[in-house]
This record gives structure tokens, sequence and C-alpha cells, in this order.
């Protein structure tokens, strides 16, 4: 029952710039995922979210390549794979993705119907429907689940939809093969509040009805992921420093990173009216040379000497991973 | 002292496009921002807080009622905007590409009515950049294109410093960055409050911001102000279904209901 459908084992990703040199924007990163699990990732801009969204749907294209590591989806390695071969038997049939902005996802002069038929189109070889009729009945079945306005959406250009609507199609067009896993990058940051939790009623919708079961869910809001998320992945300059369930790692964070991220949150609440939001000094490494020690050392207001020498390692503290050797 | 409200609007009301197709954006509000107040405007997309910012910057002139800055109505927007000053949401389209940053934030400072002389232009600018904690020779030569969202959003602020107007609006200024970035800008935003007294106009659909900097929250929906009042009054224990609505919306940890977790 619990069978593993995702499994990533120690990736790193690097870009190569045209001056030669590296950026390590991912370094090993390792976890492994059961049917019907949703993953949180979260972390602050520049971290390397985006960049292993892009690793773990085995799209390296150039200036990105993998360094080390591998992904298997249900047991099939991504890695060194054709872009071609990725994208006709991988992509939006095992792994689809929700990108950021719904608005640069969608051809500005094309209706959302001719934008869903390219992806059947583009992404299903066997079995597809042969028609534009067909492609189009079943495009009306499934936005019809979703409870939108179907028709008006359909034939609509992306432009006369509003940022809902437009989030809601693309959802519904990277779904539309019925996918193993999706993986949603930030789907909800561009959103105001209530239009944020529209479309993740969306997504827990499609859930339910077994759209698709399996889902990473990345974004830098630590209270909207405890909500979204079974687990949550805290990442820092391209590592994972701590990962445990929602419950863990949200009321009581170990890394002090973490703790860092959860205190620079606002909330509406009137208790926590008076409280300052505390801003994290300073930056993050540069990623284009090697670090000795924690990445997060410099930042860090309990850091020791020791932190900047001995490079941490991520490590079981009571039934989380975390990465400091000082947490307890 | 009529210097003392700022902004003042009686019976204000935009519409856009005519007979039929009239979309009404700002719907009869009324309302009256004091001096070094900070009045922050939330409400979710469409509800009109972005055009009721442009009225107050003299962007567009309302089309019934009457809105007054210091007792006058807004004429001369030059003299205006010496006087108001915006932070956008989008850092990069505020900047040109093709000039470094410096000679941007330089040229801005043209529009002040005793212009300063190039010496003081230099050195308000490096001030400027100091309040930020941006040093000026980490930017000497660099383009917009260079910088991170948040180090843009601060050569936003920096601008301001520099300019020293006596109100700023503020429109959606940390919807764009992540949760660290967005305390630190806010810190920076709490500064030229306390440093120059400055009267701030904040528009954004985060309550949990509002919560933090307002002395006064104006609630909007659909082009009215729904609630209006200092942070108690409008958060605790409120019976508004807008204000409500807004609230139950927010992902807060400790909302157990927020969502139905299958």
């Amino acid at each position: 029952m619990s069978e593993k459908i995702f499994e990533v084992d120690h990736l790193s990703l690097h870009y190569l710039t045209r001056f030669g040199e590296k950026v390590h924007a991912v370094t090993d990163v390792s976890f492994s995922m059961k049917q019907g699990e949703i993953l949180g990732i979260a972390g602050e801009s520049g971290c390397g979210k985006s960049t292993l969204v892009s690793g773990l749907m085995g799209m390296c294209i150039p200036p990105l390549y993998p360094t080390s590591g591998d992904v298997r989806v249900s047991g099939e390695s991504l890695m060194n794979r054709s872009e071609s071969d990725i994208r006709s038997n991988v992509l939006a049939q095992k792994i689809s993705m929700i990108p950021q902005g719904a608005f640069n996802a969608l051809n500005p002069v094309r209706k959302i119907k001719d934008i869903a038929a390219d992806v059947i189109a583009a992404h299903q070889k066997q079995g597809s429907p042969s028609s534009a009729k067909e492609i189009y009945q079943r495009l009306c079945e499934r936005f019809d689940l979703f409870g939108m306005d179907t028709q008006r959406v359909l034939n609509s250009y992306p432009i006369q939809l509003t940022a809902g609507e437009r989030q809601r199609s693309v959802i519904g067009i990277s779904t539309l093969l019925n996918p193993r896993m999706v993986i949603a990058d930030e789907p909800t940051s561009a959103l105001d509040v209530s239009t944020q939790k529209e479309v993740i009623k969306m997504i827990f919708d499609l859930l339910e009805k077994g759209i698709f079961s399996t889902m990473i869910f990345i974004t830098h809001e630590l209270p909207l992921l405890y909500h979204v998320a079974d687990n949550i992945a805290i990442m820092y300059a391209g590592e994972f420093v701590e990962m445990g369930t929602a419950e863990q790692v949200v009321k009581d964070p170990r890394h002090p990173y973490t703790q860092a991220l959860m205190g620079a949150m606002l909330s509406s609440e009137s208790s926590q009216r008076s409280r300052k939001p505390v801003a994290i000094e300073g930056a993050p490494p540069s990623l284009n040379q090697t670090i000795v020690g924690c990445r997060f050392a410099e930042r860090c207001t309990r850091a020791c000497p020791d932190c900047k020498k001995n490079t941490q390692s991520i490590r079981m503290v009571g039934d989380r991973l975390v990465r400091c050797d000082y947490a307890k | 002292m009529p210097n003392d409200i700022i902004f003042s609007a009686k019976n204000v009301s935009k519409i856009f496009g005519m007979g039929k197709k009239a979309k009404v954006a700002v719907d009869d509000v009324s309302f009256e921002i004091k001096d070094g107040e900070i009045v922050t405007i939330v409400g979710g997309s469409g509800c009109g807080k972005s055009v009721l910012a442009k009225i107050m910057l003299g962007l567009y002139p309302p089309t019934t009622g009457e809105f007054l800055y210091c007792g006058k109505k807004i004429t001369n927007l030059k003299a205006h905007w010496n006087e108001v000053q915006f932070v956008f949401q989008d850092p990069f389209s505020c900047f040109n590409q093709f000039f470094t940053i410096r000679s941007q934030l330089e040229d801005s400072l043209n529009i002040l009515k005793n212009k300063p002389s190039r010496a003081e232009v230099k050195a308000r600018v490096d001030a400027g950049l100091l309040a930020v904690n941006v040093k000026p020779s980490d930017i000497e030569d660099k383009y917009a294109f260079e910088l991170s969202g948040g180090q843009m959003q601060r050569m936003l602020l920096a601008r301001i410093f520099a300019l020293r107007p006596r109100v700023l609006i503020a429109d959606e200024p940390t919807s764009m960055v992540d949760a660290c970035v967005r305390a630190n800008i806010l810190d920076y935003l709490m500064k030229l409050k306390q440093e120059l007294h400055m009267t701030v106009v904040f528009v954004t659909h985060d309550i949990g911001l509002a919560n933090y900097v307002s002395d006064r929250i104006f609630i909007m929906h659909e082009g009215k102000l729904v609630n209006v009042g200092t942070p108690a009054e409008v958060l605790d224990n409120t019976t508004e279904p807008h204000t409500l609505k807004l609230l139950d919306d927010i992902p807060e940890v400790h909302n157990a209901e927020w969502i139905k977790h299958s």
C-alpha cells in the first residue's frame, strides 16, 4: 500500500555561467514520497526552490545541469534523459507542474481551449482524442468538475479572466491528463487571501475526486503550508535544513533558520498586534564557491565559532530531520 | 487648524466608462486622514483600493464628490508630488532598465521646488541609501536587472528617504517579496514614519500587515469603505461580514477550520 511513488536521492544541481563558473543551486536533497502524501517546501526567494522543481521533473535545460543524484517516479529514473523524451513520456502524464505566474504561463493570443488542446497534443500519444470536437468535450467535462463557468472560461482569452480564474484554468490544464503527481510552484503567491483560499479549495477538491493524489507544494508562506501539507521541508541556500510533519515544523521549529522564518511572519490576531516581525539580518551565502561550515552561520543568532568550520549534516532530532549540530 | 487634516474626501466616487459599461471603482467614500497617521486600506483584488490611492496621488480626478489635500483641490501635480510620494508594488517597472539606479535616484530629486545643488543631491541620495542599509558603493554603476526584488524595493524606499515627502502612499509594497524581506521593508517604513514624521497610507490585502503597522484600518469592498477604525475596533470581535470573510480567509496557524483537510 505504502508504495514509494517518488524518490529523490542526494540530488545536486548546478548552473554553468557564461564565465565557466558553477553555481551550486541545489545541494544534496533527498526525500521520498508515498502515494497520497503532500509535501510542502518553504524557503526565502533565491534559495533554490524553483531550480529544485526543474530537477524534480528531469527538465535540466542548459544552463542548468545535474551534478549528481537521482530522481525516480515509480522506480523510473528521470536523470540524464533528453528533453523531448521527458516532454513526451513524463510531463503531464506522470508529473505535472502548476506554474507560479498564471498570466505568464498562458499564451495571450490564444483562447484557453486552444491552449489546453495544445497540452494534450504535446504530451499524449496513445489513446489521444483524435478530433478537436472530442478534445473540447473532454475539456468541458473536466472544467465542469471544478464548478467553473466552463463555456465562458474556455472561450476567453487569458486577459478576459480574473486572476483567480486564470490560476484555476492553469491548474485545470495541468491536471488534464491525470498525472500521478503534481508539483505546485507558488501557485498562490500572486493572489489575495480570498482568491488564494479559492485556489487551495480547488486543489483539495481535485485531490478528493482522485484526479491526482500526490503533491509537492512550494511557497514562502509557512502558515499556508501548515494547512496544506502533511510534511514540510525548509530549504536554505540550496539545502534542506529541516524536515518533519507540518505540526512539528510550524509549531515547534528546531532549526534556527526555521525559527527565524516563523519570527518574520505577520498575524492578524489581537494578541500579536504589538509583536514586531523580526527580519533575518544579512543575506544568504553566494553559491558559486564551496562553502565551509554551516550555510546559515553568518546570519544565525546562536552561531558559535565551530559552526563556521564544521559542515553540518542532516540528522534525526526526535522524529524529524534537522541540519544543525546544536538543535535539540 | 485645517493643516492637521492631510486628506479629506467628501462623497468621492470614481466611475470608469459610460452608460451601460460604466464601472464604479470607488463608490461614495468619505474620510479624513490626519497628519502623522498610518492608515491602511485593506481589501481583495478589484475592490478599488488602488484607484483610491491614485486619487490621493492626483493621478485620477474623482468623478463626483470633493477630494482635498490640506484643504485644497489637487491642481498642480508637480507641486502635489513635492509633498506626496509613492511606492508601488513592482519595483522593476518603476526603474528604467537602461540607466543606472544611481542616476535615476538623483534624477528623482529634480521634482523638488527648491532644486538642491549637485553636491547636495549626491549627499541626499547617499543618506537615503544608507538609511536602507545599502552601501552607496555597492550600487554604483548598477542597473535594475542586477538586483534582487527585495533590494529593488529598498531602492524605492531609498528614494523616499532622499526626497523626504510629507505623505507617502505605498501601494502593495510587500506583496512581491517573501516574508523575511517583508519584515525588513516594514522596518524601514516604520523608520520613515519615526524619523520624518511622515503620514503613510498603505494599500494592501494583507490584514496581518495592517494589524501590525496601522493607526487606523479602512476595509474596502466593491468601492465602499465598509469598516473603519483602529485595528482593535476593526479586527477584534467584528460583526461586519466583509471583514469577517477577509479574516477567515487568512491561513492562520491557529485557525484550525481554515480548510477541511481530507
